[in-house]
């Protein structure tokens, strides 16, 4: 006998209990490795001295200052480069010579490491938020600004012919026909150069701040604490991680539903 | 409630041609006020293109094509805005509708028109083939629209769908009168729902039978008038029966 309402919830069920045990059996790994000294304690820091070094790190207020820091710096060049690279994107999604001309040149950008800007970073921003707000926007603006593009290109032919006969033009067929018809691949965009800035901001914040998550672990680095170093890539990882889930929620928006549904 | 007297489209010796491809040739049409005319023909022979002349998407590269009234396509499938509701959908066509109170009745009064009461709020995607081509239906009436172009609105459905569509599309023009130009390459659709067929030549499209159907609408598949008007357009196909 199936019944579905117990195969749904067996589902949910085992939805949650099977990373969380592969998340246990992970821990359990790394207390016998440890344990056993199959790696030397400096080159593998045991959970006990990561738990600990959480605590001090904690109770110094280091930790929290830090992910201030760095959400501040990657929510303020994430934001930058989405108020310019969509419009942008939007733009040349219409003009089809626009596209040509400037497309070579976005690419060449694309496919340049950000972390290729760091000595520009360093020597035009100095020291602080500027350069990482500038390595998170050069990271994300030209993969934001190419999918919003592409996504306008493809905009079916009828939904122009539609908007036309009801009569809307200029700004309402931008912000009523063009922005709602790309807005789920836009979503994905976003989610996408998330994920690219967060790990960008570990590499910025090595070279060019005096806080936030990448230099903890440069700190780290430098005094030769691995432990504190793993308890800043667990808070690295573990907050990449829910940020990308609140961003999915977008998603779940009634009027992008159909963008996911096809 | 609607004034048609105004409602016309003429082609005027129209010719079009997409590069070398003459499409169309000196085509001459007129569709009267409140009259349904369906276009039929072997595919890729210009139909598209007539409605696409007639709404003003494309202009003809000679020729004159008059046109007065409000004009409003049903498209084969995927005109509705997927990011809008059903209302919303809707909404859009009653836009010329200044008064807020009179845009409210107005789409209750489509939504039953269409009889999908309870569904004003689901998306184009949360609806079946039909329920979306009832709601572009509805959309296309909206407002002070006066002639309905309906470019294959039934050929993305399956049969059974398609033909209570058709009974659909007559009681809805009964409520509410409009000029229609409807393509098709569905015969049957033609003979059931037509009050004038042109039946269009290979291209460049030119008409070469014209029927006209006297016969009330609504008019059983199998009846005598349908299955006589099948027999000509068949004819006029050149296809064998």
């Amino acid at each position: 006998m199936i019944n579905p309402e117990n195969a749904i919830r067996k589902r949910k069920t085992a939805g949650i209990l099977l990373p969380v045990a592969v998340l246990v059996g992970f821990i359990l790994l790394w207390f016998i490795v440890s344990y056993t000294n199959l790696f030397p304690a400096y080159a593998l820091p045991s959970p006990a001295s990561v738990v600990k070094s959480f605590k001090e790190e904690f109770q110094a207020g280091r930790l929290v200052n830090d992910i201030i820091a760095s959400l501040w710096r990657v929510a303020v060049g994430f934001v930058l480069s989405a108020a310019l690279g969509i419009p942008l994107g939007l733009w040349l999604g219409q003009h089809v010579y626009a596209r040509k001309a400037f497309v070579p040149m976005l690419n060449f950008f694309r496919f340049l490491s950000p972390l290729a800007w760091i000595p520009f970073a360093i020597l035009w921003f100095h020291i602080g938020d500027k350069p990482a707000i500038f390595l998170i926007f050069m990271a994300t603006f030209f993969p934001l600004a190419l999918a919003t593009m592409s996504a306008v290109a493809t905009i079916p032919s009828i939904y122009f012919r539609v908007a036309k006969e009801y009569n809307y033009t200029g700004w309402d067929l931008l912000t009523k026909v063009t922005f709602p018809s790309v807005l789920p691949q836009v979503i994905t965009a976003l989610r996408v150069s998330y994920g690219i800035s967060w790990v960008v901001i570990v590499a910025a914040e090595m070279v060019g701040c005096q806080d936030g998550l990448g230099y903890g672990i440069w700190e780290a680095r430098n005094g030769l604490r691995l432990d504190s170093a793993v308890c800043y890539m667990i808070v690295i990882g573990v907050l990449g991680m829910g940020i990308d889930r609140l961003l999915a929620q977008l998603t779940k928006l009634p009027n992008v539903r159909w963008g996911y549904e096809r | 409630m609607n004034d048609k007297k105004e409602a016309s489209l003429v082609l005027q010796n129209v010719s079009h041609s997409y590069g070398a491809t003459a499409v169309l040739k000196e085509l001459t049409l007129q569709v009267n006020a409140g009259e349904v005319v369906v276009l039929v023909g072997p595919s890729g022979c210009g139909k598209t293109t007539i409605l696409n002349l007639l709404s003003g998407y494309i202009q003809p590269s000679s020729g004159t094509v008059h046109k007065t009234g409000i004009i409003r396509t049903v498209y084969q499938q995927d005109g509705l805005f997927p990011w809008l509701t059903v209302s919303e959908n809707i909404d859009m066509g009653l836009q010329p509708i200044g008064n807020t109170t009179q845009r409210t009745k107005e789409r209750k009064e489509l939504v039953e028109l269409i009889h999908l009461e309870g569904f004003e709020n689901h998306y184009p995607h949360e609806l079946s083939g039909g329920m979306r081509q009832r709601v572009e239906l509805a959309r296309a009436l909206a407002g002070r629209s006066d002639i309905l172009l309906m470019d294959e609105p039934f050929s993305a459905l399956d049969y059974q769908t398609r033909l209570r569509m058709r009974l659909e599309l007559v009681r809805i023009l009964k409520q509410r009168p409009r000029t229609v130009v409807f393509v098709t390459h569905d015969i049957e659709e033609a003979a059931q729902l037509a009050d004038r067929v042109l039946v269009l030549s290979n291209r460049p499209a030119t008409i070469c039978r014209e029927l006209v159907i006297g016969t009330a609408r609504p008019r059983d598949l199998t009846s005598g008038t349908v299955i006589e008007t099948m027999k000509e357009i068949l004819q006029a196909l050149g296809l064998p029966q």
